[in-house]
């Protein structure tokens, strides 16, 4: 960004929560089903039909604000937002407008070596998600697949105190890992169970009023959320600064082109004619219910960070990194079971195991390397039966080959290190032999040839021998 | 013997002491109906599935207990959703509409084992004082087929009168069930808001539409009452009640009541018969010994404005689902989703239904909802509290059912008259509460009605004090 402009960022995110049956029916929520065979006549608005709220959306809701230190509600009521859409079944969608089960919060974010920063909610509340218009599967006609029509969703609203789209993601991430942590959602960005819009304006440094925003609509992954807010930051300072006003309105994210695209402005925007929804009593929340669910909170993030810190040993950039991703988390603690080494494990978590992750597009709960096997790895590696690099070779070999055991593996690439003392004498005394002009003039007083044998030692052992034990042998040898 | 003139208390009997059989009270019914097509009362009949679940009730065995109203044939106001059955709602936008679904009041009767001959037409989406906004036409009064049976429910109400049901299902959102039970010279009963289910029931107005019961008289009503109610979990504002036995409260002798009367407010209206009428029912509670208390509803006149805000608001969004998209009328020949939204809705929906769905959009509009609709509320409440006082010393209230008798079809083109109609019968759906109307009086030669209105919950004192208004001096 151009030094003398900031931004502010807000974002509002939609998470799915992931009841059995759908927020005011009783009609299934799983994924991927045949179109429309997870719609009821509730959710299809068919006439003298009527919501029922379902209570765990409540309880999943309020486990969310407990987590976050927010007020929660005392009376939950909720509200009609009436607008016309195809996949809008009944014209309007029921939301919460006066009173959100979850009011003001906040969590905490940290940039690498930056201080935490605390980014506030503003609310969050409950409301049904539509059903999806499909432009592609017929000609020159829209189809409606009302399954998704009545999901629970919990929309989640940061104050804009974020600047730039680093925290905004940072922001987004820990979001993800506290709803992953409660168990109330299944956070998969993909299938849309979270998704994410973005209100970014930008000003000059040190002016003290907000710019004129705009709304970035439906961004589904981390990587978009910066692509979208990046792009969109330049757009709005190149326009200022050659003149242009902001106008205020609600663009869409382009990932492919990497654009964003006005989709209305302010004046065609909705007069959303909110009212209470007659059809819902306002329910009561009382301090009782509130504190069980208190007392049966999981470990949060932030908790589970501290343990790592203060338990394990880790360090503050490992352990927060390992807690971003609940999912790493886990099969950090699963490999420690049988390997008591959480850095040596951690490193490896953060480095490679996360990389090969990336490389197969794989989560740790799905990965084809268990924490068993991938201890009994670490384990080789921490012997010194194998070496780092050697570790590298195994973990890929044991990814592609799920069957094959650790073992094998080793002796299949023929990585055993070799650690035998007599063994690795001769690999040495052949080495020295070979390069008698080297060993003259190391002898002479050239320290950093030493180097060099060591390289020609591990090259003639094909990177087998155990360097420490090389480095014992060659001082002696070479005297 | 005139199988189609007796009661509902006596058909029971009647087929329990195997005077008369389910297939005969049908067929008799069936001959009525058919004779008397030229009311309009019908909007669609089912005469062979009757005939044959009469038959069947004939030979069933169950008890009086499981099946209270085993053989009983009855008409449903086409407002409720009967599966596989048209439910057009009195609408256009409905003609084509078979719901796979029934709702809970028909499923109740279904299993009270009794027997539904039709549906009843109606005013659209029971928006009406007088039938005549049904697609279908306005059903003709029974008693004079020049007037009106009164609306929204007034198929149900000339059912009953016209002797093609002893009793039948309606709905009440301001009167829609007492103005046309008056109008018929028939007994109705809008219960406590929540007391029976709206599942399966077309919404107009969510928060105060109830459905209810016509019949010959309130002992009647009680009995079908008793089947309808009740807690639903398909219906979030169903409320969690016990269910009282009304038939036997109805005759009860030990209830004591107190009924409120509002003598001034009456003469206010400066109607020498409305005054004359009252003054007559008050004489009738006098003779039966009837404790009475002058009491005031300081607002009462606030309700119809307040009830012309919301009602229109709740209505304009419950209808939004008539888009063309997944069920009922859509238009042919568009150019595009704007088009298709204009026509389907512009086609399919009669003028008073568009012209409250354009006045509740208004309501709610931003910049006019503090003003409209968020102030009708308020007062809303204020007339619920004259309500909640007014019971502090009284055991119900009594008031007109209308204002007149059933005026002639076509009479009335100025819609404020129109929705004057509804002055006495609006704040007992706005505050939720059970409200009876019992035939009393007459003017022009055509039947007037005397209005109770009960504590909510209070259907059986309700109940009490209106059969024995209606039973007289004995």
């Amino acid at each position: 960004m151009k030094d003398n402009w900031e931004s502010v960022i807000g974002l509002e995110i939609h998470v799915q929560l992931n009841s059995e049956s759908k927020i005011f029916s009783n009609a299934p929520t799983k994924f991927g089903s045949d179109q429309n065979l997870q719609a009821c006549e509730v959710d299809l608005g068919m006439p003298g039909t009527l919501p029922v709220l379902n209570e765990k959306a409540i309880e999943k809701a309020i486990k969310f604000g407990v987590a976050i230190n927010a007020e929660i509600a005392e009376k939950v009521g909720f509200a009609r937002k009436n607008y016309f859409y195809p996949d809008l079944p009944k014209g309007y969608q029921i939301s919460q407008l006066d009173d959100p089960i979850v009011g003001k919060g906040s969590i905490e974010i940290q940039l690498g070596d930056q201080e935490i920063k605390t980014i506030g909610i503003t609310r969050a509340h409950l409301e049904e998600d539509a059903g999806k218009s499909i432009h592609d599967l017929f000609e020159n006609e829209t189809a409606i697949d009302l399954n998704r029509a009545g999901t629970p969703l919990l929309e989640i609203v940061s104050e804009p105190d974020m600047s730039n789209s680093e925290e905004a993601v940072a922001y987004l991430k820990k979001i993800h890992s506290i709803v992953c942590a409660l168990e109330i959602s299944d956070g998969n960005m993909s299938q849309g169970s979270m998704r994410c819009d973005a209100n970014v304006s930008v000003r000059k440094k040190g002016e003290k009023k907000l710019g004129t925003r705009t709304e970035l609509k439906n961004i589904n992954s981390f990587k978009f959320v910066e692509k979208a807010i990046n792009f969109e930051i330049k757009r709005q300072i190149s326009c200022l600064e050659k003149g242009e006003e902001i106008v205020q309105e609600t663009r869409l994210y382009d990932a492919i082109n990497n654009t964003t695209r006005s989709m209305r402005s302010k004046e065609e925007a909705n007069d959303y004619r909110y009212f209470p929804e007659p059809d819902i009593i306002p329910i009561q929340i009382t301090s009782d219910q509130i504190q069980k669910i208190k007392n049966e909170l999981p470990e949060l993030p932030d908790e589970k960070k501290e343990r790592f810190i203060n338990e394990l040993g880790l360090s503050e950039y490992d352990a927060r990194n390992l807690t971003y991703d609940l999912e790493l988390a886990d099969f950090f603690e699963k490999t420690l079971v049988n390997i008591d080494d959480p850095k040596l494990v951690a490193n490896w978590i953060l480095g490679d195991f996360s990389a090969i992750l990336n490389k197969f597009d794989a989560e740790a709960n799905n990965s084809k390397v268990d924490a068993v096997k991938f201890a009994e790895l670490l384990t080789y590696l921490k012997e010194e039966k194998i070496s780092g690099q050697a570790t590298k070779k195994v973990l890929e070999n044991i990814w592609e080959n799920p069957d094959l055991s650790v073992s094998k593996s080793i002796q299949n690439l023929g990585l055993e290190q070799i650690s035998d003392d007599n063994e690795i004498e001769e690999i040495i005394e052949k080495v020295i032999n070979n390069n008698p002009d080297q060993k003259e003039q190391f002898l002479s007083g050239k320290d950093r040839l030493f180097g060099f044998f060591v390289g020609q030692v591990m090259k003639e052992s094909k990177g087998k021998a155990n360097p420490k034990l090389v480095n014992e042998i060659l001082k002696k040898k070479l005297v | 013997m005139n199988l189609e003139t007796l009661t509902l208390q006596e058909q029971i009997d009647g087929l329990r002491e195997k005077k008369f059989s389910s297939v005969e009270l049908v067929e008799n019914y069936i001959s009525v109906i058919e004779d008397k097509e030229d009311l309009n009362i019908f909007v669609s009949n089912d005469f062979e599935k009757a005939l044959e679940k009469a038959k069947k009730s004939d030979g069933s065995k169950k008890s009086q207990e499981d099946v209270p109203l085993n053989g009983i044939p009855m008409v449903h106001k086409d407002i409720f959703c009967t599966k596989g059955i048209k439910t057009s709602c009195g609408s256009k936008m409905l003609d084509n509409f078979y719901p796979p679904y029934s709702a809970t009041v028909v499923e109740k009767l279904e299993q009270a084992g009794s027997i539904c001959l039709g549906k009843a037409n109606m005013d659209e989406f029971a928006m009406g004082s007088s039938n005549e906004t049904s697609f279908y036409g306005a059903v003709k009064n029974p008693l004079n087929i020049k007037k009106t049976p009164g609306g929204s429910s007034g198929g149900s109400a000339a059912a009953v009168a016209a002797n093609f049901s002893s009793f039948s299902t309606g709905t009440d959102t301001g009167g829609s069930i007492r103005q046309p039970a008056s109008f018929c010279g028939i007994a109705g009963i809008k219960p406590t808001y929540g007391r029976v289910s709206r599942y399966g029931m077309i919404a107009f107005a969510s928060s105060l539409d109830q459905g209810g019961i016509l019949a010959k008289n309130i002992k009647d009503a009680a009995i079908a009452l008793q089947c309808i109610s009740g807690y639903d979990s398909k219906d979030a504002t169903s409320i969690k009640a016990e269910v009282p036995n009304f038939s036997e409260d109805c005759e009860s002798s030990e209830f004591e009541h107190v009924v409120g009367l509002v003598t001034d407010l009456i003469h206010s209206f400066g109607d020498e018969d409305l005054s004359k009428n009252y003054g007559e029912a008050i004489e009738r509670l006098e003779k039966l010994k009837i404790k009475t208390k002058e009491i005031e509803l300081p607002n009462l006149e606030l309700s119809l404005p307040v009830y012309y805000v919301i009602a229109p608001a709740e209505c304009s969004a419950n209808l939004s689902r008539y888009d063309g998209i997944r069920f009922g009328y859509r238009a042919e020949n568009v150019e595009n989703l704007e088009d298709l939204y204009f026509k389907s809705r512009g086609e399919g929906f009669g003028n008073e239904t568009k012209k409250r769905i354009l006045i509740g959009t208004y309501c709610l509009s931003s910049g006019f909802y503090d003003a409209y609709y968020k102030k009708a509320q308020k007062i809303r409440n204020l007339i619920s509290s004259d309500f909640v006082n007014a019971f502090k010393d009284v055991t119900s209230v009594m008031l007109p059912t209308t204002s007149g008798e059933a005026f002639d079809l076509g009479s009335i083109t100025d819609p404020v008259e129109m929705y004057k109609q509804d002055i006495f019968t609006i704040p007992a759906n706005l505050g939720g509460l059970p409200a009876t109307s019992v035939p009393f009086g007459e003017k022009n030669n055509m039947p007037l009605g005397i209005q109770f209105i009960g504590n909510i919950l209070e259907e059986s004192s309700l109940l009490n004090i209106s059969n024995k208004f209606q039973l007289g001096e004995k």
